[in-house]
């Protein structure tokens, strides 16, 4: 009775809560109502449609012997504290996604971004890392790729592998790509970040040979060379001579990226990203219980609209209408299939008790989605003529701030030169503008957080090379880590014809494959560097239809595994989201290809410039008929990429359903093996 | 006091769990009920061993 009561209390506060969101009239909303909303809603999922999933739908057994038990090692397979294995989990699952595609998405306004965010979250994203958490954790641990191959056969597990393969190169170009904004003219940015590779150089030296194992210990010697660096990053910022040094262009740090792409992920792991790791990893967890704390004790008012006139038509941002191209560009937060590689990496090796998987599985992805949200509401506080300025590209607002001012005004939101280059410099930037990719922006609402929270505007500069600096950092490890699974991945691929490559200690397949992947992500960094609407335009698309694209493939799996476990009456949970997914990305992908607006379609940008090299005339960027054509190659490129994502996904489809009406067909489980005792 | 220290030493786990350090003691209880007689490996060659296990490349890794 009492619970009944406070579960009704729950829920309608965050009905009210909702309803102080959505409302249409009357003042600015103030962020907490934002949070409370979220917070009233995963609560309500996760006792609700969690623990359904939980009983009904997967039957978790609390005697059955989890792999962690059955196949106790002391190394991979330990049974471990739930509260532990959470953070362990939420700490692999959460990393620049949920901060970019949101504060991508507030151009158009915040309200459609949260709604998917939690809906998504809800009904898809939670749904799936639970759901192949558990299939894992029933067949030892295994991978996605070796599932799909146990589930639907050995022909889409060769298949899904390869799709997998595709999307670690658009993931680490659009990182890149992050970075590469954040910092280009920035030369306080660029010390700080640059300090680190001695700095984590120096960390590793000390845990390999005077003190190996105290992570604790060699993390806060690192922090503090870290602020260090921070704090006299300004110093180097106001040099006259020190400045020109750490001040790069967009295409020089897009060389020195791949450089640095190639030599980190070639080092042995103790000297540099096992040490970089730590600092990332800490920082990440504390600048994100940071802005969580920030949000709830400032309450900020949110100063972005709930809808913008962007929201039907495509905005400066990012181009195309809301439906299909909001759900690609909220991966992260609502659903990642990327979640799906680590749901059946080592978590499901340590859960100590079937009952666990649902709090891990389906909880740390609710986290993960508060961590989305709050990104939103980190880029719905600040001025959204700012917000505007730093988020167009040059192609739309020029480069100067009168420029800028005229054109974001004309957008609708009123700014002046003054206010923008005034922001530049409370950043302690020389500019601000076109600085799109998700990183400044977010690094800018922080800092505003941040500086109101200890009431000192000019600590601005710093906490915005903080925010700038926490995300680069984890963003770089990924680059370092991703390039080495991606060349374990080519590695495999290759190996499928000729075996020998397959050798992980051999020094030319492991040299081979690194250049191989470090070649390809640099291929679509460099034509991000250099696209005259941004990169981030033509990159995160990609990213977000082929992320989406292995949720679907995740989550045909778990349905073809209900229908094994004969309790097709429940396929609709899984089945309902893949099919949610299928749609909006098929969809999108088709408009990526076929949209005859250029900036939407590749082709139609492909034809528009293909017209001007016919002609004789030069488009912008394109300073020569050599780049003209590059641009054209680079887009008929990214239609055939799209083009072969859709295959993968059409293909899985396929064999997901004649899985499925293979196994509705036989009398019995398909595994009597996986069916609870 | 003492639910402080496990507070404190649950926390430590977790940080370590994350940046892919399982538990040391574990891996002893677990040597020590299981393989009695196998030699055990110390604290600085298991911390080693993890290191180098956790980015091995096709355990998943971390996400975007």
């Amino acid at each position: 009775m009492f619970k009944s009561l406070v579960w009704g209390a729950i829920a309608l506060l965050g009905a009210v809560a909702l309803a102080m969101v959505a409302r249409l009239h009357g003042e600015a909303v103030n962020a907490l109502w934002v949070v409370v909303a979220a917070v009233c809603v995963y609560l309500i999922a996760y006792r609700f449609y969690a623990t359904f999933i939980a009983d009904k739908v997967l039957r978790l057994d609390p005697r059955r012997p989890t792999p962690a038990i059955a196949k106790a090692d002391g190394l991979d397979f330990v049974a471990t504290d739930r509260t532990v294995l959470f953070g362990h989990h939420f700490a692999a699952i959460a990393g620049a996604g949920p901060l970019v595609g949101p504060v991508l998405a507030a151009q158009m306004g915040y309200l459609p971004g949260m709604l998917w965010i939690l809906a998504g979250v809800v009904l898809a994203g939670a749904v799936q890392d639970f759901m192949v958490l558990f299939i894992s954790m029933r067949r030892d641990g295994r991978s996605l790729g070796e599932l799909i191959r146990t589930h639907m056969g050995s022909v889409p597990g060769v298949i899904a592998l390869f799709g997998t393969f595709l999307i670690m190169v658009i993931i680490l170009a659009v990182l890149a790509l992050i970075v590469v904004k954040a910092l280009t003219n920035s030369p306080w940015g660029t010390f700080t970040i640059a300090a680190t590779i001695p700095l984590a150089l120096a960390m590793g030296a000390y845990s390999r040979w005077l003190r190996p194992g105290k992570i604790g210990e060699v993390s806060v010697l690192g922090f503090i060379g870290l602020m260090l660096a921070l704090i006299y990053g300004r110093n180097v910022a106001e040099s006259a001579l020190l400045a020109p040094l750490f001040t790069f262009s967009a295409k020089q740090l897009c060389y020195i990226l791949i450089g640095y792409g190639f030599l980190a992920s070639v080092l042995p792991v103790w000297a540099l990203l096992a040490p970089r790791d730590y600092l990332s990893t800490f920082l990440k967890i504390g600048a994100i219980l940071a802005l969580a704390i920030g949000i709830v004790i400032t309450a900020p008012p949110l100063r972005m609209p709930q809808i913008t006139a962007f929201a039907s038509t495509g905005g400066p941002v990012w181009s195309g209408s809301l439906f299909p191209f909001l759900f690609i560009t909220i991966a992260c937060g609502a659903v990642s299939g990327f979640h799906a590689l680590i749901a059946s990496g080592t978590t499901p090796k340590l859960i100590a008790n079937e009952r666990d998987a649902t709090f891990i599985g389906y909880g740390a992805m609710l986290a993960e989605s508060m961590v989305a949200i709050m990104a939103l509401v980190s880029a719905s506080v600040i001025d959204p003529a700012v917000y505007f300025t730093m988020n167009s590209p040059a192609a739309v607002v020029g480069t100067t701030s009168a420029s800028a001012a005229h054109a974001v005004s004309a957008m609708g939101f009123p700014v002046t030169a003054g206010t923008i280059d005034g922001v530049a410099h409370d950043v302690g930037e020389t500019t601000i503008i076109s600085r799109a990719g998700g990183a400044p922006t977010l690094a800018v609402g922080m800092a505003q957080i941040f500086s109101s929270l200890f009431g000192n505007k000019a600590m601005m500069a710093f906490w915005y090379h903080f925010a700038i600096l926490f995300e680069a950092l984890f963003i770089l490890t990924a680059v370092d880590a991703g390039t080495r699974a991606c060349r374990f991945m080519i590695q495999d691929l290759i190996g499928l014809a000729a075996p020998s490559f397959r050798n992980a200690t051999g020094l030319v397949p492991s040299l081979s494959a690194t250049l191989l992947c470090v070649a390809a992500w640099g291929f679509f960094l460099y034509q991000g560097v250099t696209d005259p609407l941004g990169g981030v335009n033509t990159l995160w698309p990609l990213f977000g239809i082929s992320n989406q694209m292995l949720a679907a493939i995740a989550l045909t799996l778990a349905t073809v595994f209900l229908f094994q476990m004969k309790r097709q009456a429940y396929a609709w949970v899984s089945a309902l989201p893949a099919t949610w997914l299928l749609i909006c990305t098929l969809y999108a992908g088709s408009l990526k290809v076929g949209s005859s607006d250029p900036a939407v379609g590749f082709l139609a940008h492909a034809s528009r410039f293909q017209t001007a090299l016919a002609d004789g005339k030069l488009l912008g960027p394109a300073k020569s008929m050599a780049d003209m054509q590059a641009i054209i190659f680079n887009d008929r490129v990214d239609a055939g990429l799209t083009l072969v994502f859709m295959l993968v996904v059409l293909s899985i489809l396929a064999y997901g359903i004649r899985a499925c009406l293979a196994a509705r067909n036989g009398e019995q489980p398909m595994d009597e093996a996986l069916v609870a005792s | 006091m003492s639910l402080l220290r496990n507070i404190l030493a649950k926390l430590a786990e977790t940080a370590r769990l994350m940046v892919g350090q399982s538990s040391y003691p574990a891996y002893l209880a677990h040597m020590a009920a299981c393989h009695p007689d196998a030699p055990v490996m110390d604290e600085k060659s298991f911390f080693r061993e993890r290191q180098q296990a956790r980015y091995q490349g096709k355990k998943g890794g971390r996400c975007c």
